[in-house]
């Protein structure tokens, strides 16, 4: 164990991640007073949130009259009911501050005639609880997410933020109470071990569906945190939830803005129908991605979809004006026309859907403290952790993800965590001891993989496994399937002990690293096939073919997935859904049919 | 005597040869530079015959394609693999780009895929961009005023003032532009801050909601920050984004000049 090199490191607060939620948590950590690392494995513009297109979802009423609680509103409805509705209240009274708040950063937002920033329709956003579509998505141009991820990142060398980059963080270091008092972390560039002692980490590591074999995300979207979580005997919450986006590009899955249906695109299927508005006559286009996603997978599987297999689907633009579509949607006429040889401006683009987000993630509260519940609370807080972002389950998703809101949770919730941060801690306070185990399991892991010396390789591995998870838990689902799907993502999980590594080398030894990553990843697509073997309903983005009804009787309550190592069997349980609000400023939406 | 010759432990030399699988027909050469820091021999060029019928159609497939199936030990970086985030800058035959945004069709007979030139290199394709980095932070590229804001509303700009930073926030800082430079290359550790950091600075130059123009021309007011861009334009020629930071630098030279 001698040969690997231990550095320690002492911070107040150490933030997991450099996308949007772990910068603004970093930001917000600094000018509370901690001393913060933030560590990444990718240089921090690099992250996926630079990926987010059409916009930020806030009432602020630039084009129309609307209100957080017409927000509030559809996020519960978007989240099939099964979102907390004390965060998702939080969350949406704090959302136009938070835009405010980016804007003051240098945000350059477009705008409109009066100065004001510019707002567009977006899936599933109304005013007046439904009454009509309304501009809600505050947006620069089609690449708001590389507005804000530039400008915070921005904000935080302003604010001299301490950062770790291109270190690769491996485990959470728990003590012996279940707290959780720092991370290990591989530094990429010379393979030394990096050891992190802090009175608080901050989860911001994004999203994992890179387990799908077609994925909108980023290579570097490897469910980096649900791993930790899980491995530090901690559960993942709602994974069973995966957003299908309805326009990913066909092909390489490259994201094609919702703002294009908010800009008045639409689809057509092989007879040239408008069939949105058979699954949504109100909302049609614009209704929300698991609907849309259902829809373009029914009208496929039915045999109208687009091209020569007819297994796609085409969305117009060509019908909008050459220069507008320029001026409010140029990244994705570039990536229509460099991945698909599309000029939009004159003819439809080929979509389909592909795995985008993830709903579920480490469940937290509304102040973005991690919980694990115990035998008489449902609502304990793990000592010392926190997550935010997509590797979090507030939850404000719930079952699915309006578009616009997760830009809003990432800056929302990752100055939440600040703010708690404030009130629970003191800057320079006494550390809990460092347990002598701290380093082992990092340590062994990365031996074992520098001595492996199996006959499958990495991408081998992670190949069946995203077939598998394509293949048996995708759009619709049923028992059946995701029956098979369980078991052969098992046995996938087992033949990661036949990988060899053919690298030993220490120096940017990506070999190890997407290794390590596909460990994560297997957590996570167990995770996700076990969760959704044990919903037996269809909620939001989860769609049971042999249980087509929502069960809010039996199935109004949260997942819990347990299953730190690749051989334990997954572990079930659930917790109640938060049926109650923050404040008496709005009352408890109850359930009901959820219908665009 | 002044030596011209490269020093020995910087040769690249010949190095593997990877032969397609039996049966390929529709076979492309790549050389690919490799250099191990931790075998102490000098970096190589390996040779890498790709079956186009088995591979992906962008230059980035064909990297992942050698690490996942031919030579894993290969280290590049690479994230979105849709031209935004900016990691997989590489210069391919001569030219500085990014690997996911472009085919292999553009290209003609053999591709050469090198790291972005004249930065250290630490393993293959891998190259140190700390100094860029620093370039970047060191313009200050925040949002600088002082006349008090409102918390609840945002500062009005109108969409001409906004139209400005078009062509200028939509830097991606894969470095294409600075590495390209030949007065980079000689000046960059120098002081001159490169077209990459340079656009960023007349980016909040522009801005109508910054209030330090005037400390910000004044920081570029040296012989070498700004002044040692020579017009020779391969920023422009090379950005994977389309931008133009030559102009912006000739727009910053005016507004310094004009300023004294």
């Amino acid at each position: 164990m001698s040969k690997y090199k231990i550095v320690d490191h002492s911070f107040d607060v150490v933030v997991v991640g450099a996308g949007g939620a772990g910068l603004r948590s970093a930001l917000g950590m600094v000018e509370a007073g901690f001393s913060v690392a933030c560590i990444s494995k990718i240089f921090p513009t690099r992250s996926h949130t630079i990926a987010a297109q059409g916009g930020i979802g806030a009432a602020l009423s630039n084009v129309n009259d609307d209100k957080w609680q017409y927000h509030m509103y559809d996020t519960v409805k978007g989240s099939d009911w099964l979102g907390d509705q004390d965060a998702i209240e939080y969350m949406c009274k704090n959302a136009a501050n938070a835009v405010y708040e980016l804007e003051h950063y240098g945000v350059p937002f477009s705008r409109l005639e009066n100065g004001k920033i510019y707002q567009r329709k977006f899936g599933g956003h109304t005013r007046n609880f439904g009454e009509s579509m309304v501009e809600r998505a505050c947006a620069a141009a089609d690449m708001t997410g590389h507005a804000m991820l530039h400008t915070l990142y921005q904000q935080c060398l302003k604010h001299k933020v301490q950062f770790f980059i291109e270190y690769f963080s491996t485990d959470l270091i728990m003590d012996e109470e279940g707290a959780c008092v720092g991370v290990m972390a591989l530094s990429l560039e010379d393979g030394i071990i990096h050891r992190f002692h802090s009175n608080m980490v901050v989860l911001a590591t994004g999203g994992g569906n890179r387990c799908y074999f077609s994925s909108t995300l980023a290579h570097t979207c490897t469910g980096d945190g649900y791993g930790m979580a899980l491995r530090a005997g901690l559960p993942l919450q709602d994974m069973e939830f995966v957003q299908f986006h309805p326009t990913g590009l066909y092909g390489p899955g490259c994201l094609i803005t919702e703002a294009a249906r908010g800009e008045g695109g639409y689809f057509t299927n092989s007879e040239g129908e408008r069939f949105m508005e058979r699954y949504a006559p109100s909302a049609k286009d614009l209704a929300s991605r698991d609907v849309c996603s259902r829809a373009l997978t029914l009208e496929i599987r039915e045999g109208r979809g687009v091209g020569k297999n007819k297994d796609h689907i085409h969305l117009h633009l060509e019908h909008i004006d050459s220069h507008e579509l320029h001026e409010k949607l140029p990244g994705i006429i570039e990536t229509a026309k460099i991945f698909a040889d599309v000029d939009l401006t004159k003819e439809p683009c080929p979509v389909i859907p592909t795995a985008h987000y993830n709903m579920g993630g480490v469940p937290t509260n509304y102040m973005g403290e991690v919980i694990k519940p115990t035998a008489g609370n449902t609502e304990a807080v793990v000592s010392g952790l926190m997550a935010i972002g997509e590797a979090a389950s507030v939850s404000v998703h719930g079952a699915n993800r309006l578009g616009s809101n997760s830009l809003l949770d990432l800056v929302v919730f990752g100055k939440a965590t600040a703010l708690r941060a404030k009130e629970i801690m003191k800057p320079g306070a006494a550390k809990r001891l460092m347990p002598a185990y701290s380093a082992e399991s990092t340590i062994a892991k990365i031996d074992a993989l520098l001595e492996s010396k199996g006959t499958s390789s990495v991408y081998e591995v992670r190949l069946a496994m995203q077939r598998a998870m394509q293949k048996d838990a995708s759009v619709f689902r049923q028992k059946d399937s995701l029956t098979e799907g369980v078991a052969s993502i098992d046995k996938i999980a087992g033949s990661m002990d036949n990988i060899g590594l053919a690298d030993k080398s220490l120096v940017f030894n990506y070999s190890l690293v997407e290794a390590l990553e596909l460990e994560n990843l297997m957590l996570t697509s167990r995770a996700i096939i076990s969760s959704a073997l044990s919903r037996e309903e269809s909620r939001g983005a989860h769609s049971r073919e042999d249980f087509p009804e929502r069960d809010d009787v039996n199935y109004l309550k949260h997942t819990l997935a347990y299953g730190a190592q690749k051989k334990d069997k997954v572990v079930i349980d659930t917790r109640p859904v938060h049926t109650w609000t923050l404040t008496d400023e709005v009352s408890y939406i109850e359930p009901k049919k959820r219908v665009y | 005597m002044v030596e011209f010759a490269l020093p020995k432990n910087s040769v690249v030399v010949k190095g593997k040869y990877f032969k397609a699988k039996e049966g390929a027909k529709n076979i492309r050469i790549f050389e690919i530079y490799r250099w191990d820091p931790e075998s102490g021999e000098n970096p190589r060029y390996d040779t890498f015959e790709i079956d186009l019928d088995d591979c992906g159609p962008m230059i980035l497939d064909v990297l992942m394609k050698i690490k996942d199936e031919i030579d894993t030990s290969l280290v590049f970086r690479r994230s979105c693999r849709e031209g935004i985030c900016g990691s997989c800058s590489f210069n391919i035959n001569g030219k500085n780009t990014l690997a996911c945004i472009r085919k292999i069709n553009e290209y003609k007979g053999k591709i050469r895929i090198y790291p972005l030139p004249h930065r250290p290199v630490i393993k293959d394709l891998v190259v140190d961009l700390s100094t860029p980095y620093a370039q970047y932070e060191a313009i200050q590229p925040w949002l600088k005023a002082d006349t008090p804001i409102e918390q609840d509303k945002e500062r009005l700009q109108s969409p001409q003032e906004r139209a400005k930073l078009d062509g200028l926030w939509e830097c991606i800082l894969c470095f294409c532009c600075s590495t390209s430079c030949p007065s980079y290359w000689w000046n960059g550790e120098r002081g001159y801050f490169g077209p990459s950091a340079l656009l960023q600075a007349y980016r909040w130059v522009e801005d109508s909601r910054d209030e330090y123009m005037g400390e910000r021309l004044a920081e570029l007011d040296d012989h070498s920050r700004l002044f040692s861009c020579h017009t020779i334009m391969n920023c422009m020629d090379v950005c994977p984004k389309n931008l133009n930071p030559g102009k912006a630098i000739a727009e910053l030279k005016k507004l310094v000049v004009s300023r004294n």
